[in-house]
C-alpha cells in the first residue's frame, strides 16, 4: 500500500476555500444573469384566491412574475424516492404553483424575476395575495386522533413496521420493565449556505448550477419534471456549503429557477433566503417515540417495542426510519418497531444528518440507561452484554468494534473511576455528571452502479473523475488518496474532477455511503488503468520490464518497478511517450452487494459525556466529549474526525439547543433565522475528541470503508441527557433539554 | 428595488433638519438592527440620514464626577475604556455580554438606547403586531412566546426588550441628552423606555427627528462593585433568557445599605427593580429577604404557558447574585 491512504493529509481545496477562490454555485456569474425571488404563502392551509401583481410590475427592472395561472404544468411527477436509489429524488411528491390549493406554510405561490436581487425582492414583498385560509393541523397535538399506522416510510422504500418473537408476551412476562414516552422538537438543517440554483438554457439544452449533494438526483429529477431527455440536462456543482441532508432530495425551487429562466428567457439565478431555508429543504419533523422493554434481572433485554408517532405531509408518507438501532445493536429475540402518522400541513420531511438514528437512538440510548439504573448495572457492561455477534436474521455484522468502542472509550474516558450514584458530583453551582450511549448507522447498499474515470497523461500527471459533490466532507482530498495509492503516483500529480453529470456516475452522496462508494470505484478506476499500464510495458519490446509477469510488478512514485530485481523499472510517462500514447485512461465500476445481502450492516461506535447543569437554573454546559468509532477503514483520519467532531456536536446541541417550534394558529415555523433556532457556538464547544477502533471489512467495497459522516452524530445527544441523568437524579424526555425543562426537575 | 435616499449628515443641526424636514425619514446610526429590519421590510423609511459622521464618539467625564459617553461611542470602546471598566464594571460587562464583538465594534451607543425587539412576530411583516402596524394585533400572546415579556407588558404587547446595557444605565440612573428641532432635552432613561400599553408602537418620547446625542451616568461610587450576569440557552451570542445588573453595599450590622438592581429579558422595557430594592434597603442582607424582595418585584408578573419559567428563573437568578456579591 502506498504511504498516502490512511494519512492526515490536508485538505487539496483547503486554500481554496479559505482564501475565497473557491467558486460556490452563489458566486458563479453568467452573462446576463437574471434573479429570482420566492413568494411564499403566508396561510398554511387554503387555497390562493387572487395574486395582484400590479404594483410588482411597476417596481423597477421586473422581468417576468409567475404564478399558478401561468407557470408551465410538469410533464409528469415523480413519487418521492431516496436519492441514494439513483432515480427521480423530489423532496416531495409534490410541485407547486400547479393549482390555487396551499398545503403548508411557506409553500411558494409566486415567483418574481427581476435584473438585480434588490429588485427581485422588493417586487416579491409588493406582491398582494389573498387567501381563503383553513384550519391548519401543524403539531402532533393537532392530529393525534387522526394517526394512521403507515405501511412503508422513506419513499416506499422500507416496510414502516419491523417484528419478530411476541413482544407483548415478552413484556408481560419480563422481571424488569420499562416505559418511557419521549418527544423531539422539529430540528432543521442550516447549512451555512443556504440553497441556490442558477439556470441557463441554450434552445432545449438546460445547464444548472445546484448546490446539492448529487448532481445526478438534480439531473434525474429536473428532466422527468420537464419532460427532457437527460443528455439535454446538465447540472454542475463545484462547493456546496453544507447540507446535513437539506441538499439530499430536489425541492421545487431547483424547476422553478429553470422555469423562471425559460420565462424570461434569460439565465437566472434564484437563492433561498435564510428564511426560506426553514420552508424549502424539508426538515427533521416534531415526533414522539415510546419505548417498552422487557429485561430479566441479570440485564438480558429480551423484548423492545419501539413505537413512533409524527407529522407528514398531505402528499408522502414520509417517517425518518425510527426503529433501526432498536431492532438491531441489541438484537431482542422479541421486537416489534411500529411508525404512525398524521397527514400535516408541513411540506414532506426529509433526511437530517443521521436520518432515524439520531432520534431513534436517543429512544434507544437514554431507555438503556434507565434499565442500565433499575438494574443497578453499569451502563457499558450493560451494552456489552446485550450487543449480540449477529444481526437479528442471524448473519454476522460485516465488520462490527461496538464492544471495543465502548471499552477503550471507557479507559480514555476515566468511566471507573465513575460513582454511578446520581447527583454526587458538585462544583460550585453546577452539578456534574457523565454519560454514555452506543451508536450504529446503517450500512445501505440501494445505490445503483457507481462508476470513475481514471487518465494519465504522458506526462505523469493523472485526473480522476467522477460526479460526485464536495459539501464540506473532504472528498476531493480523499479521493485524491485513493486514486494516488490504487495507481502508484504521488498524491500531487493526481487532480480530482467532481461535481458534473458529464463526469461518470456516482449517485448522491448521502446516508454515509459517500466514502464507501465513490472510493470503491475511484479504487477500481486507478488500479484498472494501473493493470492497463502495466501490461502496456510487460508486453512492449522496448520497456526494460518486457515479458515480466504483470504480478512481478509493482508500482510507486509513477514508476512500474520488477519486484525481483529493483534495478529493472520504467516511469509511466516514459512508457507512455515511447508507445506514442498522449493519455491512457480506465473507467472503474463498482457494483454494490445486493440491498438483501446476508450480513449485518451497521456502523457502531461509543459516545461520552460530561455535562454541569446549574443547580437553581437548568441551563446545561457540556464539558467533555469522547466519541470512538470503527468506520472500517479510514482513507484520511484528520478528515474523519473532523466529521465525526461536527457530529458530535450536532448531537450536542439537539441534546441542549435544537428544536423549532410552529405557531399553532398559522402553521408557520416561528423560528427562522440562525438568531433565534439556536445552534451551537464556538462557546458550547467542549473539550471533545473522536478516535477509532480498528476493524476490517471486506463486505462493503474493495477498501473496507464505511462511512463517518452521521455515526458521529449518534448516539452524542443520548450520552448527553444520560450525563444529566446522572447528574441530578431526573431522567428527562424530551428535546431540547432547555432550561425550563430541566429547572422542572430541580428543587431550586 | 425599493428606492431609499440616503444623506451623511456632517454636523447635528444638519442631521436633525434633515430628518424632521421629512415624514418619512429615519436616523441611521451603526445599523445592526435597523439594516436587518429594512431587509426584513419591517421598518420602510425613504430617507435614511447617516450619523456617523457626527462628532460624538466622545466618552468624557462629567463636572459632577459622572461620565458623559457620546451617542456614536461603539459598544466595544466604551465596554473597554479603564473609565467604564474601573468605574461601573456591571456596565462594561453587560457591553460585552451582548451580541458579538463584531456587532459591538458597530453598533453605537445611541443606536441601542433605539434597538427593536426581536420578537419573530415583530420581524415577520406577514404575522399580525401592534407595535410593527398599530391596530393590527399581537400573534405572540398565543404564539410562541417563551422568550417573551413577563413584566411591563399589555394586551396589545409582550416584546421583550433586548438591551444589555440599557439595563445597567436604568440602574445607574443615567439621563438620555437629546437635539431636536425645539432644542436640546435631558431625559432620566427610565422615562425613556415607553411601556407598551395601548401604543407600543411608541417606543420613546422622542420627537420625529430628535437625536441622541449622548448619555450621561451620574458619579456612583457604589457602582464600582456592580456586576451583571446574563443567563441563557448556549453560552455566547444571543439575548438574555434573564439578566441580572446589580449593585449593593452591605453594613456592618449585615442590613442593606444601598442597593441597585435592574432585569434583562423580562420586561418590555430595561426594568428597574425598584420593588425589590424598596423591600430590602434597611433590611439584612439574607437569602430569605433576597427571595422575598425578587418576590415582590415579580408579584405583578403576567405569563403565558410558555415563558411563565421566567418567573422562578428571575427568582433563583436574583437571590443568587445577591448571595454571591453579599458573599
Amino acid at each position: 500500500m502506498s504511504p498516502v491512504l490512511g494519512k492526515p493529509v490536508n485538505r487539496v481545496d483547503g486554500p481554496d476555500k479559505v482564501t475565497g477562490t473557491g467558486r460556490y454555485t452563489g458566486d458563479i456569474v453568467l452573462p446576463g444573469l437574471a434573479h429570482a425571488m420566492i413568494v411564499r404563502s403566508a396561510v398554511a392551509n387554503g387555497r390562493v384566491l387572487s395574486i395582484d401583481t400590479s404594483l410588482a410590475e411597476a417596481a423597477g427592472g421586473v422581468l417576468g412574475i409567475m404564478t399558478h395561472e401561468n407557470t408551465p404544468k410538469v410533464a409528469a411527477q415523480p413519487k418521492l424516492v431516496p436519492s441514494l436509489a439513483g432515480q427521480p429524488a423530489p423532496g416531495e411528491s409534490f410541485f407547486p404553483m400547479q393549482d390555487d390549493q396551499v398545503h403548508y406554510w411557506g409553500q411558494p405561490v409566486a415567483v418574481v424575476v427581476a435584473e438585480t436581487l434588490e429588485d427581485a425582492a422588493y417586487a416579491a414583498a409588493l406582491l398582494d395575495v389573498t387567501y381563503e385560509p383553513g384550519v391548519p393541523v401543524a403539531t402532533i397535538e393537532d392530529g393525534r386522533n387522526a394517526a394512521y399506522e403507515a405501511k412503508m416510510i422513506f419513499g416506499g422504500l422500507m416496510p414502516a413496521r419491523d417484528e419478530r418473537g411476541d413482544v407483548d408476551s415478552a413484556l408481560a412476562d419480563a422481571e424488569v420493565k420499562l416505559d418511557l414516552t419521549y418527544h423531539y422538537a422539529a430540528n432543521h438543517h442550516n447549512p451555512i449556505e443556504p440553497a441556490v440554483t442558477t439556470a441557463q438554457w441554450d434552445g432545449d439544452r438546460l445547464t444548472l448550477y445546484d448546490s446539492t449533494m448529487g448532481v445526478r438526483a438534480t439531473q434525474l429529477t429536473v428532466a422527468q419534471l420537464l419532460g427532457m431527455p437527460l443528455s439535454d440536462v446538465r447540472v454542475i456543482t463545484h462547493f456546496v456549503g453544507g447540507a446535513f441532508g437539506s441538499k439530499a432530495m430536489v425541492w421545487p425551487h431547483v424547476t422553478l429557477a429553470a422555469m423562471a429562466a425559460r420565462f424570461v428567457g434569460r439565465p437566472v439565478r434564484l437563492a433561498l433566503t435564510r428564511a426560506q431555508s426553514f420552508t424549502s429543504m424539508g426538515l427533521r419533523e416534531e415526533q414522539e417515540q415510546r419505548m417498552r422493554v422487557a429485561a430479566r434481572r441479570d440485564g438480558q433485554v429480551t423484548g423492545i417495542k419501539h413505537e413512533k408517532l409524527s407529522v407528514t405531509s398531505p402528499f408522502d408518507d414520509w417517517a425518518e426510519p425510527a426503529t433501526g438501532s432498536s431492532s438491531q445493536v441489541y438484537g431482542p429475540e422479541n421486537y416489534l418497531g411500529t411508525h404512525h402518522l398524521i397527514r400535516g400541513n408541513t411540506m414532506t420531511p426529509t433526511f437530517t444528518r443521521a436520518p432515524g438514528e439520531s432520534f431513534g437512538s436517543f429512544t434507544l440510548e437514554c431507555t438503556m440507561d434507565a434499565l442500565a439504573y433499575e438494574l443497578g448495572m453499569d451502563p457499558v457492561e450493560l451494552r456489552i452484554m446485550n450487543h449480540p455477534p449477529v444481526d437479528p436474521h442471524g448473519n454476522a455484522w460485516s465488520s462490527d468494534g461496538l464492544a471495543d468502542c465502548l471499552r477503550s472509550g471507557a479507559d480514555r474516558f476515566g468511566w471507573a473511576e465513575r460513582d454511578m450514584t446520581p447527583g454526587t458530583r458538585r462544583d460550585g453551582n453546577w452539578l456534574i455528571g457523565t454519560g454514555v450511549a452506543a451508536a450504529g448507522y446503517p450500512v445501505a447498499f440501494f445505490m445503483p452502479v457507481q462508476h470513475a474515470r481514471a487518465r494519465i497523461f504522458h506526462d505523469g500527471s493523472v485526473i480522476i473523475q467522477t460526479s460526485t459533490q464536495e459539501f464540506g466532507t473532504g472528498v476531493a482530498t480523499a479521493m485524491s488518496q485513493v486514486a494516488a495509492d490504487g495507481l502508484g503516483v504521488d498524491m500531487d500529480v493526481v487532480r480530482f474532477e467532481l461535481g458534473d453529470t458529464d463526469l461518470p456516475n456516482t449517485t448522491s452522496a448521502v446516508g454515509s455511503m459517500g466514502a464507501t462508494m465513490v472510493s470503491s470505484a475511484v479504487h477500481n478506476a486507478a488500479t484498472t488503468l494501473r493493470n492497463d499500464l502495466i501490461a502496456l510495458a510487460v508486453n512492449d519490446d522496448a520497456s526494460p520490464l518486457h515479458g515480466l509477469s504483470p504480478s512481478s510488478v509493482r508500482v510507486g512514485d509513477g514508476r512500474m518497478t520488477s519486484t525481483l530485481d529493483p534495478s529493472i523499472s520504467e516511469s509511466y510517462a516514459d512508457a507512455l511517450q515511447r508507445n506514442r500514447l498522449l493519455d491512457m485512461e480506465a473507467l472503474g465500476s463498482w457494483t454494490p452487494p445486493p440491498f438483501d445481502t446476508p450480513h449485518g450492516l451497521l456502523t457502531f461506535g461509543a459516545q461520552f459525556a460530561e455535562v454541569a447543569v446549574d443547580k437553581d437554573l437548568g441551563l446545561v454546559r457540556v464539558r467533555r466529549m469522547l466519541g470512538v468509532f470503527a468506520p472500517g477503514r479510514v482513507l484520511n483520519p484528520k478528515l474523519a474526525r473532523s466529521q465525526l467532531m461536527g457530529g458530535m456536536l450536532w448531537g450536542m446541541q439537539q441534546a441542549i439547543h435544537e428544536g423549532n417550534r410552529i405557531d399553532r394558529q398559522s402553521g408557520r415555523w416561528a423560528l427562522n433565522s440562525l438568531g433565534e433556532y439556536l445552534v451551537a457556538v464556538h462557546a458550547d464547544v467542549p473539550e471533545i475528541e473522536a478516535d477509532f477502533v480498528e476493524v476490517e471489512d471486506d463486505v462493503v467495497g474493495p477498501l473496507g470503508v464505511k462511512g463517518v459522516g452521521e455515526v458521529g452524530q449518534v448516539g452524542a445527544a443520548a450520552a448527553v441527557a444520560n450525563a444529566v441523568f446522572h447528574a441530578t437524579g431526573h431522567r428527562f424526555t424530551e428535546l431540547p433539554l432547555t432550561p425550563e425543562l430541566v429547572m422542572s426537575g430541580l428543587p431550586g | 428595488m425599493r428606492p431609499v435616499s440616503f444623506f451623511r449628515a456632517s454636523s447635528i443641526d444638519d442631521a436633525v433638519a434633515a430628518v424632521s424636514g421629512h415624514p418619512d425619514s429615519a436616523f441611521l446610526a451603526g445599523g445592526t438592527t435597523e439594516i436587518d429590519l429594512l431587509r426584513l421590510g419591517v421598518v420602510q423609511p425613504s430617507l435614511l440620514v447617516d450619523v456617523n459622521d457626527l462628532p460624538l464618539t466622545y466618552l468624557e467625564d462629567t463636572d459632577d464626577g459622572g461620565v458623559r459617553i457620546g451617542a456614536m461611542a461603539r459598544m466595544t470602546d466604551v465596554a473597554r475604556a479603564p473609565r467604564i471598566v474601573e468605574r461601573y464594571p456591571g456596565m462594561s460587562q453587560a457591553l460585552l455580554l451582548g451580541a458579538s464583538e463584531q456587532l459591538r465594534n458597530m453598533a453605537s451607543m445611541g443606536g441601542n438606547m433605539c434597538q427593536r425587539t426581536r420578537c419573530s412576530y415583530f420581524r415577520d411583516p406577514t404575522s399580525a403586531c401592534n407595535k410593527r402596524e398599530p391596530g393590527s394585533g399581537c400573534a405572540a400572546l398565543t404564539g410562541v412566546n417563551r422568550g417573551h415579556a413577563i413584566l411591563g407588558t399589555s394586551e396589545q404587547c409582550i416584546a421583550t426588550h433586548p438591551s444589555d446595557v440599557a439595563v445597567a444605565l436604568v440602574a445607574l440612573d443615567a439621563v438620555v441628552r437629546t437635539i431636536g428641532p425645539d432644542g436640546t432635552r435631558s431625559v432620566p432613561v427610565e422615562d425613556f423606555f415607553l411601556r407598551p400599553e395601548d401604543t407600543p408602537n411608541v417606543e420613546h418620547p422622542l420627537a420625529h427627528g430628535e437625536l441622541i446625542v449622548a448619555i450621561d451616568v451620574p458619579d456612583l461610587p457604589l457602582a464600582r462593585t456592580s456586576r451583571y450576569v446574563k443567563h441563557r440557552d448556549r453560552a455566547s451570542y444571543e439575548f438574555a433568557l434573564v439578566s441580572v445588573f446589580s449593585a449593593m453595599r452591605v453594613d456592618d450590622a449585615g442590613n442593606v445599605a444601598e442597593l441597585r438592581l435592574a432585569l434583562g429579558g423580562v420586561g418590555t422595557v430595561p426594568w428597574r427593580a425598584h420593588r425589590a430594592e424598596q423591600s430590602l434597603i434597611g433590611r439584612p442582607a439574607t437569602p430569605e429577604n433576597f427571595a422575598a424582595a425578587a418576590d415582590a418585584e415579580l408579584a405583578d408578573a403576567r405569563t403565558t404557558p410558555m415563558n411563565e419559567f421566567k418567573v422562578a428563573f428571575a427568582k433563583r437568578a436574583i437571590v443568587r447574585e445577591l448571595s454571591e456579591v453579599t458573599s
